[in-house]
C-alpha cells in the first residue's frame, strides 16, 4: 500500500480537524502528492475563486513513497490555487516535514476556510488540534520554528510555517519547513497566511509498515541507490558542488541570463559559483561551504550548508547570521546574483538566509528586484519609491539594503511583494517582466536553450524549470543529447520531461534522481510499494494524466493558449554576444507541434478524445 | 574477531537512511522514532552526528539491570536486551553514561543497539560510509591515518 489511506481535513472557519479515508480510486489514477492533491483541489475548489479568499483550499500532500527507504523519498508538496499566477500551484519541498507527516499517519492535510485569529496546527500521530498562534504572528519563520520547539520540548518535531513576508501580503511567499527547505514557488505561503494559519507542527511515531511487497521494495530501492551512487552527477557532482555545479557550465554555453535578462552571460559568474563556495576566504580561512546536507532519505545530499564571512559588511554586527544555514542553490544564486548583476558571494548567501528566514521564493524575489533595477536605471522609478536606495545592477550594498527593507516591511516592500509582472505594470513597463503566467523565470535563458523556453511557456504553474527539466538533455545529454538551438524534436522532449516529472513528484521522490534514474528505475520502486499496476507504461500515462488535469484546472480558471507565451524580450531581442550570439527563442516553431503531440487542438484546448484516453 | 561500529560524523549528511534501516530491521516499519541509532543535527554548526551504543566491555547498563535482562551476545560482543525479562524499570537508562539505551513507550521495554546479530543494517544503509562495521581493534584508525597524513603533507597515505 504505502498510502496511510487517511486524510486530515482542517476547517479553519469552524476550527475542526476530522479524519477521512483517502479516495483509493483516485489514488490509483493519480498516485499521490502532486497528482492526487491536484485531483482533490480540482474536485473541491472553484478554479475561478480568489486565491487569497476563504474558498481556496491549501493541501499539504505526501506521496506513497514519502517516508520509506527509497532514496530521496521525503518530499511533500503544497497544492493550491496560486496568488502569483492565478493558476494551479504545486510547490515541492524536501527536508524532514513530509516524512514526519506520513509517520504520523496522514497522506495529506486539506486546509479549508479561514481562521478568525492566527492559529497553528499541532499533529501528534492521530491527534490533531488547532492552537492559538497569536504570539507567533509577526515573527519570522525561524523564530516560529524555535517557539514551537521550545513550547513542545520535542526536538524531533518538524515544523512548516510562514515568515513575515507572507503576512505582509508578498505574492510569492513560501512555506518554509525545517528552517531552510521551502515549498517555494507561486505564493503558496501567501495562501497559508490568508487563512491565518501560521504553522503546522508534526510528530509521527507510527512509521510505515505496509509496503505492498517488502522484499521486492528493498531490492528495487537498493538497486536504485546503487545507480545513484555510480552516476557522475548524482554520485559525485551534486554531493560535492550542489546544483551550483551548473553556474559555470550554463554561463559557458551561453545560457546564463543576466541583469533582468537584458544580457546573456555574466562576467561575475565565477565569483558566485560552486567553485567559489569551496574556496577558503582570507578572513577566517574557511570556505563559504561548510558541508553538504541531505533531505530525508536522500543518498545524493546536494544541499548546501554555508556561512557568510563574519567580517563581511552584511553580517559584521549580526552574530545571529554568522553561523551555518542553508546555502546557495543554483537557481537562488542566479536570481539573487546574475539577474541583479551582483557577484558578491557573501551578500548573496546573506540574502538567501533572509529569504529562508522570512519565507520568500528567492527566484521570484531576485527577478523582481532585477526588474526594479532595470526600471531604476531607466529612470522609471527613483529613490522616492525605493526608500532612498540607489537600486542599480551590480550594487551588493543596495541589494542587501533593499532586502532588509523588504523583510521588515519598509517603503518599497509593498511594490516588491507584487512580483515583477504587477510591479512593471504598475509603472507602465510590462515588457520588463520576465515571466510566464505571472511567474518569474529560473536560471536558463530560452534564447540560448530552445526547449526550456517551450517548457516555460507551457508550464502549468508559470515559468519553471522543475516542470520539465529539458536542460538535462539539451545541456547535459541526459538521457540523450539534443542540440541547444534546435527546435526539432523539442515538443516531444518537453512533453516527455513534463509527464515524467509529474509522476516522480507524485510518488514523493526528488526530481534530481532523474539525472541517473529512468522510469525503468522508478516504476519498480513504486510498483513494489503500492498495490495495483505501476508498470513503466502506466507510470508515464499517469504523469500525462496529471499534466492534463492541471491544464484543465487552468483552463477553467480562464487561461488560454494566449498565456502559453514568452516575454517579447526573449522572442525579439537577440543575444548580444557570446557563444549563442544572435539567437532568440523560436517558440512559434515549437508550440503548434507541442499541442499536436499532446493531442490538444490547435488553440491549446484538450479535446474530448484526449480526455477520454486519459480517463479525465 | 570482534567487530565494532565505527562512526565518522564528518562524513554524515543527515539523511537518516540508518534510522530507517534500523527501525525496519527491528520493527518491520520505516520509523525513525523507533530507531536505536539517532542522527543529531547541529544546524548552527553545520554538523551531523550519528550516535548509538558503543557496546562497552564493562557495560554499565548490564551491571545496573536488577533482573539480568541484558546479556552479552558471545558472537558479536553486543549487549542485548531480552524483552521477556526486561520490566521497563529504566535503571539502565540512568546508568548509561552515553544515553544510548532508551525506554520505548511502544513496547514498555528498554531498547538499544544489538548490532543486528553481526550484520548492522545502519552501516549497510549508510551511503557515505559515515557508519562502518570494522575490526574492533581498528576503530578510529581512519582518523589516525588522516591525522598522520596531515603531519606529513607530502606523504601519500598508502596504508
Amino acid at each position: 500500500m504505502s498510502w496511510t489511506r487517511k486524510i486530515l481535513r482542517v476547517n479553519l472557519s469552524k476550527g475542526s480537524c476530522t479524519s477521512e479515508p483517502l479516495n483509493m480510486e483516485w489514488a490509483n489514477l493519480y498516485l499521490g502528492q502532486r497528482g492526487l492533491a491536484s485531483k482533490y483541489l480540482s474536485e473541491e475548489v472553484d478554479p475561478t475563486c480568489d486565491p487569497l479568499g476563504p474558498d481556496n483550499k491549501m493541501i499539504m500532500a505526501t506521496g506513497p513513497l514519502t517516508g520509506t527507504m527509497a532514496s530521496t523519498a521525503g518530499r511533500y508538496s503544497v497544492i493550491t490555487k496560486g496568488p502569483l499566477t492565478g493558476a494551479i500551484a504545486c510547490s515541492n519541498s524536501g527536508g524532514f516535514f513530509g516524512a514526519e507527516l506520513k509517520f504520523a499517519g496522514w497522506d495529506m492535510v486539506i486546509f479549508e476556510g479561514k481562521s478568525d485569529k492566527p492559529v497553528y496546527l499541532l499533529i501528534q500521530d492521530d491527534n490533531a488540534e488547532l492552537k492559538s498562534a497569536e504570539h507567533m504572528w509577526g515573527k519570522t519563520a525561524w523564530e516560529t520554528d524555535d517557539i514551537i520547539h521550545a513550547t513542545h520540548q520535542d526536538p524531533q518535531m518538524r515544523v512548516a510555517c510562514i515568515g513575515r513576508t507572507a503576512e505582509n501580503g508578498c505574492l510569492y511567499a513560501a512555506v518554509m519547513n525545517d528552517k531552510h527547505r521551502a515549498a517555494g514557488r507561486s505564493g503558496v505561503g501567501t495562501v497559508m497566511a490568508s487563512k491565518n494559519l501560521k504553522a503546522v507542527a508534526v510528530r509521527g511515531t507510527q512509521g510505515i509498515g505496509n509496503v505492498d511487497d517488502a522484499e521486492a521494495f528493498m531490492s528495487a530501492t537498493g538497486d536504485g541507490k546503487a545507480v545513484l551512487a555510480e552516476n557522475a552527477v548524482t554520485g559525485q557532482g551534486l554531493p560535492a558542488y550542489g546544483t551550483q555545479v551548473l553556474m559555470n557550465v550554463i554561463n559557458g554555453i551561453g545560457g546564463l541570463p543576466a541583469r533582468n535578462m537584458r544580457d546573456v552571460g555574466f562576467e561575475g559568474a565565477e565569483n558566485i559559483s560552486a567553485e567559489a563556495m569551496a574556496e577558503p576566504r582570507k578572513s577566517d580561512g574557511k570556505p563559504n561551504l561548510t558541508t553538504n546536507g541531505a533531505c530525508f532519505g536522500c543518498t545524493i545530499a546536494c544541499g548546501r550548508i554555508s556561512t557568510v564571512d563574519p567580517t563581511h559588511f552584511s553580517v559584521k554586527d549580526k552574530p545571529q547570521y554568522q553561523g551555518n544555514s542553508g546555502g546557495l542553490e543554483y537557481e537562488a544564486a542566479w536570481a539573487l546574483g546574475a539577474d541583479t548583476g551582483v557577484d558578491d558571494l557573501d551578500a548573496l548567501t546573506y540574502v538567501n538566509f533572509l529569504c529562508n528566514e522570512d519565507g520568500m521564493d528567492p527566484i521570484t524575489y531576485g527577478a523582481t528586484v532585477a526588474a526594479a533595477m532595470e526600471m531604476f536605471e531607466d529612470g522609471v522609478i527613483t529613490t522616492k519609491e525605493t526608500g532612498g536606495v540607489e537600486l542599480r545592477f551590480g550594487d551588493a550594498k543596495a541589494f542587501v539594503a533593499i532586502t532588509e527593507q523588504f523583510v521588515n516591511g519598509g517603503d518599497f516592500s509593498a511594490d516588491l511583494g507584487l512580483g515583477s509582472k504587477r510591479l512593471t505594470e504598475k509603472y507602465g513597463k510590462p515588457d520588463l517582466s520576465m515571466t510566464v503566467k505571472g511567474q518569474e523565470f529560473p536560471a536558463y535563458d530560452p534564447r540560448g536553450i530552445q526547449g526550456i523556453g517551450l517548457n516555460y511557456a507551457t508550464s502549468n504553474r508559470g515559468a519553471c524549470h522543475l516542470r520539465g527539466y529539458t536542460i538535462a538533455s539539451e545541456v547535459l545529454g541526459i538521457p540523450v543529447k539534443t542540440e541547444l538551438n534546435d527546435t526539432d524534436g523539442k515538443p516531444e522532449l518537453v512533453k516527455a520531461f513534463q509527464d515524467a516529472t509529474a509522476l516522480v513528484d507524485s510518488a514523493g521522490l526528488c526530481i534530481f534522481t532523474t539525472f541517473a534514474w529512468g522510469m525503468d528505475n522508478i516504476a519498480p520502486q513504486i510498483d513494489a510499494a503500492c498495490e495495483g499496476d505501476w508498470s513503466v507504461e502506466n507510470c508515464l500515462e499517469t504523469g500525462e494524466r496529471i499534466w492534463n488535469m492541471e491544464r484543465l484546472f487552468n483552463e477553467a480558471a480562464g487561461f488560454t493558449a494566449d498565456d502559453d507565451k514568452l516575454p517579447k524580450r526573449l522572442l525579439e531581442e537577440a543575444i548580444k554576444d557570446g557563444p549563442t550570439k544572435g539567437q532568440v527563442n523560436r517558440l512559434g516553431e515549437m508550440l503548434p507541434k507541442y499541442y499536436e503531440v499532446r493531442g490538444w487542438t490547435a488553440d491549446g484546448k484538450i479535446p474530448k478524445e484526449t480526455r477520454q484516453r486519459l480517463s479525465l | 574477531m570482534q567487530k565494532s561500529l565505527n562512526i565518522d560524523p564528518g562524513k554524515c549528511t543527515g539523511c537518516l537512511q540508518c534510522e530507517m534501516a534500523c527501525s525496519y530491521e527491528h520493527t518491520g516499519t520505516f520509523n525513525p522514532s523507533r530507531s536505536y541509532i539517532k542522527v543529531f543535527t547541529f544546524h548552527h554548526e553545520g554538523r551531523f552526528a550519528p550516535y548509538t551504543c558503543t557496546q562497552c566491555d564493562e557495560a554499565w547498563c548490564m551491571r545496573a539491570c536488577p533482573v539480568d535482562a541484558i546479556t552479552v551476545d558471545m558472537a558479536t560482543g553486543a549487549k542485548v536486551v531480552h524483552d521477556d525479562k526486561c520490566v521497563g524499570c529504566k535503571v539502565c537508562t540512568i546508568a548509561c553514561p552515553f544515553g544510548t539505551i532508551n525506554y520505548s513507550q511502544a513496547t514498555g521495554k528498554v531498547v538499544k543497539c544489538d548490532l543486528c546479530g553481526g550484520d548492522p543494517q545502519c552501516a549497510a544503509a549508510c551511503p557515505t560510509d559515515a557508519i562502518t562495521y570494522v575490526d574492533a581493534d581498528w576503530t578510529g584508525y581512519d582518523r589516525m591515518l588522516a591525522s598522520a597524513a596531515k603531519s606529513l603533507p607530502s606523504a601519500e597515505a598508502t596504508a
